[in-house]
C-alpha cells in the first residue's frame, strides 16, 4: 500500500482544503491559534502559587533570624574540663599533675612505651618523615603499607588486609561499601558508635536485636524469611549482613559467635566482625574471637579490628578473603579519600605484631590478670562489676541507680576524682548522650593490662573499695 | 601583587560564570553590594574589575572542550564500552580467563555481593590502566621519590614487584606544598625527641585519658596561627569533617554545598540529617538564589522558618584548581545572617603573603568565618586535621563532637612535627625559612602555569592556586600520559571518571616549595613535543 501513500500528493492536499466545510476549518483553526499561545506562555509554577512581590521578600530575609551557631555551653559541663595527661599515656602517668598507676588506657599488651617500637618508628622516621602527603592512590602507598597489609594477613591467617590511617573510620567506611539501600543489616543493641555512624552512612534497613540475645535475632531473621517468601524477586537482591563486635566496648561480653555462624549459613546472612577490642586479647595467639571459639576465619566474611588497642599504634585494618576486601580499595571512603597512615606508626604496628608473635604467653598473663582483678571488685558495696572475666576492659555501675542520670555521673566523677588523688587513673566512659541510640547507664572504665603488677591489682581494688564506701555511703 | 588589568588574561571564549571578560563585570551581584561594601570600611587598594570587594584581581578560567575532542572522547568511550562487553561475554563463556576473586563455594547461594554492572567499568577500563595509580614509593614523599617498579604479566590483574626501585623520579603527584615532607632537618628532630619520650600511641580518646599537654599546646598554636580565639584538633583529616558537620546541624537545618566538594563534606552533611542543597561550582549568583529562595520560603512543605543555613566551601578545590570567591561568600553570609564553613585542606599554608590561607590571600578578617577547619596533611608534612573558630564552638565541640568521645588523638610525633612546621612558617623558630619557602611556592605556580598556558595546553584554575590540573580528556590518553611521564622520570598524577566529568579527564600537577627550576623545566621539557600547534 505504499503506492497509495505516495499519491497523496500537495495538490490533492489543497483540493480537500477547499472541499471541507467552513465550520471545520475555523475549528482547526482555532485550535492551532491555541496551541500556539499555550507554547508561548509563561510555564506554571506550583512552588510560586503564593507570588510574593520583591518587597515582600526583603522583608521576611530582613526579620529572617537563625539559631546560634551552638548552643550554650555551661563552664561545669562534666566534659567541658579534659583531664590532661604530663608525658606518655603509659603505665605510670601523670594525670592533672598526680601521678597514678594507668587503669583507663586499652594498652592492653603494654607495647605503649616499649623501647622495640620506639625504635622501629624511629628508623621509620628517619628514613621516611612524618606525614605521607597523599592518599593511597596518588603516592601515598609505601613499602611499610604493604609490609604490614601483609603481616596482619598472615598473622590472621586471611587471604588479604587493607589498613586504614584511623581507627574510627575502618568500620564506619567498611559497611557502607558493601550495604546499600535497599539491604538489611541485623546488628546488636549494644554495637559501637563507629558501627552506628557506619550503618548511618549505609542508609539500609537497620534491624536490631538485644544484646548477645540469638533468639531475639533468629525471630527477626525467621520473620525476614517470610517477608521474601512474599516477594522473592526482591528478596533476590537483597544482601543481609549481621554486624557484631568480638568484645563489646560498651559492655565488656564477648558474642556468641558458634550460633551467628550457625545462623549465618541457615538464613543467608554475611556476618561482620569488629574486633577492636577482642584483637591480641582473646584466643591462644590473640587471633581473637575466631581463635576463642576455634572458628574457621574464612566463615567470618569481614572482620574489622583497630590499631589503637593491643597494638599500641594508629589507625585500624580490616581482613578477610580477597574478594571481600579488595572492594574497598576502590569503594572505602575512608581509604581513598584520606591521607594514608603515617609510615611511623605502620613500622610501630609491625613491631607490635613481632612481638605478639614472639610472645604468646602474654595473653595467658593476661586473662589470669583480668580474673584476679574481676574477683577482687566482686564485693565492693554499692558498685557492680559489668563484663566477663576475661575481658581487660569492663565497666563498673552502679548498684542503685539515684534516678537521674546527671546525679549518677556526679557520684562517679567523685569516685574517678578521689581514686585518682590516692594514684589509681580511672575514667568513666564518655558517650554522646543524645547521640546514642542505646545509651549505656553511667559508668567508671577498668581496663588491665600486662604490665600492672599483683600488689598494684590488690591497690586498685582496696583504693577503689574504700573511695566506693566514703563516697556513695 | 601583580597589577595585570583586571579580568582573565585568557585569548579563548571562556565559560561566562566562571570568568570575568574584559572590562564587563558579569556578576551582577557584586556591583549591586560594591556600595555596602565600600560602607564596610574594608581598605580598598584597587577597584579591580570585579568590584570593590576584591583588593587583588582574582583570574579564574575553565575554557571550554573544543568540539572535536569532545565528540572524539565519546567515540573513545563508546568503543571501550563495546570492547568491554565483548570481554565480559568471552569471561562468561570461558573462552577468557577470569582474573578476580569470586566467592566462596559455601556461599555461592548467598545473595551476591556485588552488582555485575556495578563493577562493569572497575573491570574493564580501570583495570587496563591501573598501573598508574598506588604507585609504591619507598622513601620520602619530597621533591623526588623512589618508587618501586612492578610488572604485571595478566594485564594488571596482579603486579609483581621486580625488586628494582626507579630512583630519584620527580614528584608531582604528593601534596607536599611547602617542602615539609622531609626526613632531615629541625622537625624531623623534634618529632624524633618526642617519639623517644612519649612513645607513638595514645591508646584512648580526647575526654577520657587521651588528652596530653602535647595537644593543649597544639591547639593554641593553631589558634594563634590562623588568628581565631581556639582551635581543636582531631586525628584524622577526612574524620574532622565527617564527625563535626553533624555536631552542628542536625533535622531543620539546611546545608548549602558547593557542587565539586570533597567526599568527607558529602558525607558529613549526609550524616547530619540536615536538608542539602547544591550550588553551581564557585557561582555566587547560583548560591544567593538558593540562599533567598530557602528563607523566603523556608522548609519544604511545612513553610517552617530553617533553624540554621551553612554554607560549605573549600579554599581550593583540588581537583579544578579553583579558588573559592571568599569576599562574595562572606557579603552573602552576612547579608542573609548564613554561617560559614570553610574546608582549607588544600590552601592551608599554600596561599596568602603568610601563609595562612585563603583567608590570608584575599586580605579579609578570620573572624568572618565562622568555621575554619583545614587537614596538616598538606602543608604540613603531618597527619589530622582541625578546627578553628570562637571560644564557644570550640567549647561545644570539645564536649559534643563525636570525635572527642569515641576517636583517638592525634599520635605524640605528629603533633611535635605539626608545631614545629608552624613554628617555622610563622618564623617563631628564628630562621626566615617559612617566608622562603612560601615565595618560593608563589614563584613556581606563576613560573609553571605561564609556560603551560604558553604551550598552548588548557589549564583549569585559579592563577595562584599551586593545584594545576592540565586537560587530557580522551581514554587512551590518562594511560599514555601516566605511563610516558614516569619512562622520563617524572611521576604525574591522572584522573578519570568517577572522580572527574567523563569527558574532562585530567593529569594534576601538585607542585611544591621544594620543586627547583630546573625541576620544573624537566618537567616542561617533554611537553615541547606534545604541544598543541597554535
Amino acid at each position: 500500500m505504499a503506492t497509495v501513500a505516495e499519491q497523496w500528493v500537495l495538490v490533492e492536499m489543497v483540493q480537500a482544503l477547499y472541499e471541507a466545510p467552513a465550520y471545520h476549518l475555523i475549528l482547526e483553526g482555532i485550535l492551532i491559534l491555541w496551541i500556539i499561545r499555550l507554547l508561548f506562555s509563561k510555564t506554571y509554577k506550583l512552588q510560586e502559587r503564593s507570588d510574593l512581590t520583591v518587597k515582600e521578600k526583603e522583608e521576611l530575609i530582613e526579620e529572617w533570624q537563625p539559631e546560634p551557631l551552638v548552643p550554650p555551653v555551661s563552664k561545669d559541663h562534666p566534659a567541658l574540663n579534659y583531664n590532661i595527661v604530663s608525658g606518655p599515656p603509659s603505665h605510670n602517668i601523670v594525670v592533672n599533675g598526680k601521678e597514678c598507676i594507668n587503669f583507663a588506657s586499652f594498652n592492653f599488651l603494654g607495647l605503649l612505651d616499649n623501647p622495640r617500637l620506639k625504635a622501629a618508628a624511629l628508623a621509620s622516621l628517619k628514613k621516611y618523615g612524618v606525614g605521607t602527603c597523599g592518599p593511597r592512590g596518588f603516592y601515598g602507598t609505601f613499602d611499610v603499607h604493604l609490609d604490614l597489609e601483609d603481616r596482619l594477613a598472615k598473622f590472621m591467617k586471611t587471604e588479604e588486609a587493607i589498613i586504614y590511617s584511623y581507627g574510627f573510620a575502618t568500620i564506619a567506611s567498611a559497611i557502607p561499601a558493601y550495604s546499600k539501600r535497599g539491604d538489611i543489616v541485623f546488628v546488636d543493641k549494644a554495637a559501637c558508635f563507629a558501627i552506628q555512624k557506619g550503618l548511618q552512612a549505609s542508609r539500609s534497613d537497620i534491624k536490631l536485636f538485644n544484646h548477645n540475645d540469638m533468639d531475639d535475632l533468629q525471630r527477626l531473621l525467621k520473620e525476614q524469611e517470610i517477608e521474601d517468601q512474599k516477594n522473592p524477586r526482591k528478596a533476590r537482591v537483597t544482601r543481609r549482613f549481621i554486624v557484631v563486635e568480638g568484645l563489646y566496648m560498651n559492655t565488656g561480653t564477648i558474642c556468641p559467635l558458634p550460633e551467628l555462624v550457625k545462623l549465618k549459613y541457615r538464613y543467608k546472612a554475611r556476618i561482620f566482625l569488629e574486633e577492636s577490642l577482642s584483637f591480641g586479647v582473646l584466643g591462644e595467639h590473640g587471633r581473637g574471637v575466631t581463635e576463642h571459639f576455634g572458628i574457621d576465619i574464612d566463615d567470618i566474611d569481614l572482620i574489622s579490628a583497630n590499631m589503637e588497642n593491643s597494638l599500641a599504634s594508629i589507625g585500624g585494618f580490616c581482613c578477610g578473603r580477597s574478594f571481600v576486601i579488595d572492594h574497598q580499595r576502590l569503594s572505602g571512603q575512608g581509604y581513598c579519600f584520606s591521607a594514608s597512615l603515617p609510615p611511623l606508626l605502620a613500622a610501630a604496628a609491625i613491631e607490635a605484631l613481632n612481638i605478639m608473635e614472639e610472645n604468646p604467653g602474654i595473653f595467658a598473663v593476661l586473662k589470669e590478670k583480668c580474673k584476679r582483678i574481676h574477683k577482687a571488685l566482686q564485693g565492693i558495696s554499692g558498685l557492680k562489676v559489668v563484663g566477663e572475666s576475661i575481658s581487660p576492659a569492663f565497666h563498673l555501675q552502679l548498684e542503685e541507680s539515684t534516678g537521674c542520670r546527671e546525679r549518677d555521673v556526679k557520684l562517679l566523677q567523685e569516685i574517678v576524682t578521689q581514686c585518682m588523688d590516692r594514684g589509681i587513673a580511672l575514667t568513666l566512659a564518655r558517650y554522646l548522650e543524645k547521640e546514642e541510640k542505646y545509651l549505656p547507664p553511667p559508668s567508671i572504665r577498668v581496663v588491665v593490662t600486662v604490665e600492672q603488677t599483683e600488689e598494684e591489682l590488690e591497690k586498685a581494688a582496696t583504693t577503689i573499695s574504700k573511695v566506693a564506701q566514703t563516697v556513695l555511703l | 601583587m601583580r597589577t595585570e588589568p583586571g579580568g582573565c588574561c585568557c585569548r579563548r571564549p571562556v565559560r561566562a560564570n566562571d570568568c570575568v571578560a574584559n572590562g564587563e563585570v558579569r556578576n551582577g551581584y557584586v556591583r549591586s553590594s560594591a556600595a555596602s561594601a565600600a560602607a564596610a570600611a574594608s581598605q580598598i587598594h584597587h577597584v579591580t574589575q570585579n568590584g570593590g570587594l576584591y583588593k587583588r584581581p582574582f583570574n579564574e578560567g575553565f575554557e571550554e572542550t573544543p568540539m572535536l575532542v569532545a565528540v572524539l572522547t565519546y567515540v573513545g568511550y563508546g568503543v571501550l564500552t563495546l570492547f568491554g562487553y565483548l570481554r565480559d561475554f568471552l569471561r562468561h563463556w570461558r573462552i577468557e580467563k577470569c582474573h578476580h576473586a569470586t566467592e566462596r563455594e559455601e556461599q555461592k547461594d548467598f545473595v551476591s555481593l556485588y552488582q555485575d554492572f556495578e563493577n562493569f567499568y572497575t573491570r574493564n577500563l580501570y583495570m587496563r590502566i591501573r598501573d598508574n595509580w598506588n604507585r609504591p614509593i619507598c622513601s620520602v614523599p619530597g621533591a623526588r621519590v623512589d618508587i618501586m617498579e612492578r610488572q604485571s604479566h595478566d594485564y594488571n590483574w596482579s603486579f609483581k614487584y621486580t625488586g628494582n626501585v626507579i630512583k630519584d623520579v620527580i614528584n608531582m603527584g604528593s601534596y607536599n606544598y611547602l617542602g615539609f615532607a622531609r626526613n632531615t632537618g629541625p622537625c624531623q628532630e623534634a618529632a624524633a625527641k618526642v617519639l623517644e619520650e612519649y612513645g607513638v600511641g595514645v591508646c584512648s580518646t580526647r575526654q577520657e585519658i587521651g588528652n596530653l599537654d602535647k595537644h593543649e599546646e597544639l591547639e593554641k598554636l593553631v589558634a594563634s596561627f590562623l588568628g581565631v580565639e581556639a582551635a581543636m584538633t582531631y586525628g584524622m583529616g577526612f574524620a574532622t569533617n565527617s564527625m563535626n558537620i553533624p555536631a552542628l546541624v542536625s533535622k531543620g537545618c539546611l546545608i548549602l554545598s558547593d557542587e565539586l566538594n570533597h567526599a568527607s563534606l558529602v558525607l558529613g552533611a549526609r550524616l547530619s540529617g540536615a536538608t542539602i542543597r547544591v550550588f553551581k561550582h564557585n557561582n555566587m549568583q547560583s548560591l544567593e538564589k538558593l540562599l533567598k529562595d530557602a528563607i523566603v520560603y523556608g522548609q519544604p512543605r511545612t513553610r517552617r522558618p530553617w533553624k540554621k543555613i551553612l554554607i560549605l566551601v573549600e579554599g581550593i578545590y583540588s581537583m579544578e584548581g579553583s579558588i573559592v570567591r571568599l569576599p562574595e561568600v562572606i557579603a552573602l553570609k552576612k547579608k542573609y545572617k548564613a554561617y560559614l564553613y570553610l574546608d582549607e585542606a588544600h590552601s592551608i599554608g599554600a596561599l596568602g603573603p603568610t601563609g595562612r590561607g585563603v583567608v590570608d590571600y584575599f586580605g579579609l578578617d578570620p573572624e568572618d568565618v565562622d568555621i575554619m577547619m583545614g587537614t596538616f596533611t598538606k602543608s604540613f608534612g603531618a597527619s589530622g586535621g582541625y578546627i578553628g573558630g570562637k571560644k564557644e564552638l570550640i567549647d561545644y565541640l570539645r564536649t559534643h563532637s563525636h570525635s572527642a568521645v569515641y576517636a583517638t588523638s592525634l599520635s605524640p610525633p605528629v603533633v611535635e612535627q605539626i608545631i614545629t612546621s608552624m613554628k617555622c612558617i610563622m618564623g617563631q623558630d628564628g630562621t626566615t625559612l617559612g617566608k622562603e619557602c612560601i615565595q618560593q611556592l608563589a614563584e613556581n605556580v606563576r613560573y609553571f602555569r605561564r609556560r603551560l598556558k604558553n604551550m598552548g595546553f588548557i589549564i583549569y584554575g585559579n592563577e595562584d592556586s599551586p593545584v594545576v590540573p592540565l586537560m587530557l580528556y580522551m581514554p587512551a590518553k590518562i594511560g599514555a600520559f601516566g605511563r610516558e611521564m614516569l619512562k622520563r622520570n617524572i611521576g604525574v598524577v591522572v584522573v578519570g571518571f568517577p572522580a572527574t566529568p567523563i569527558i574532562e579527564s585530567r593529569a594534576r600537577f601538585c607542585l611544591s616549595a621544594a620543586h627547583t627550576k630546573e625541576m620544573l623545566d624537566t618537567i616542561l621539557f617533554p611537553y615541547r613535543l606534545l604541544q598543541r600547534s597554535e
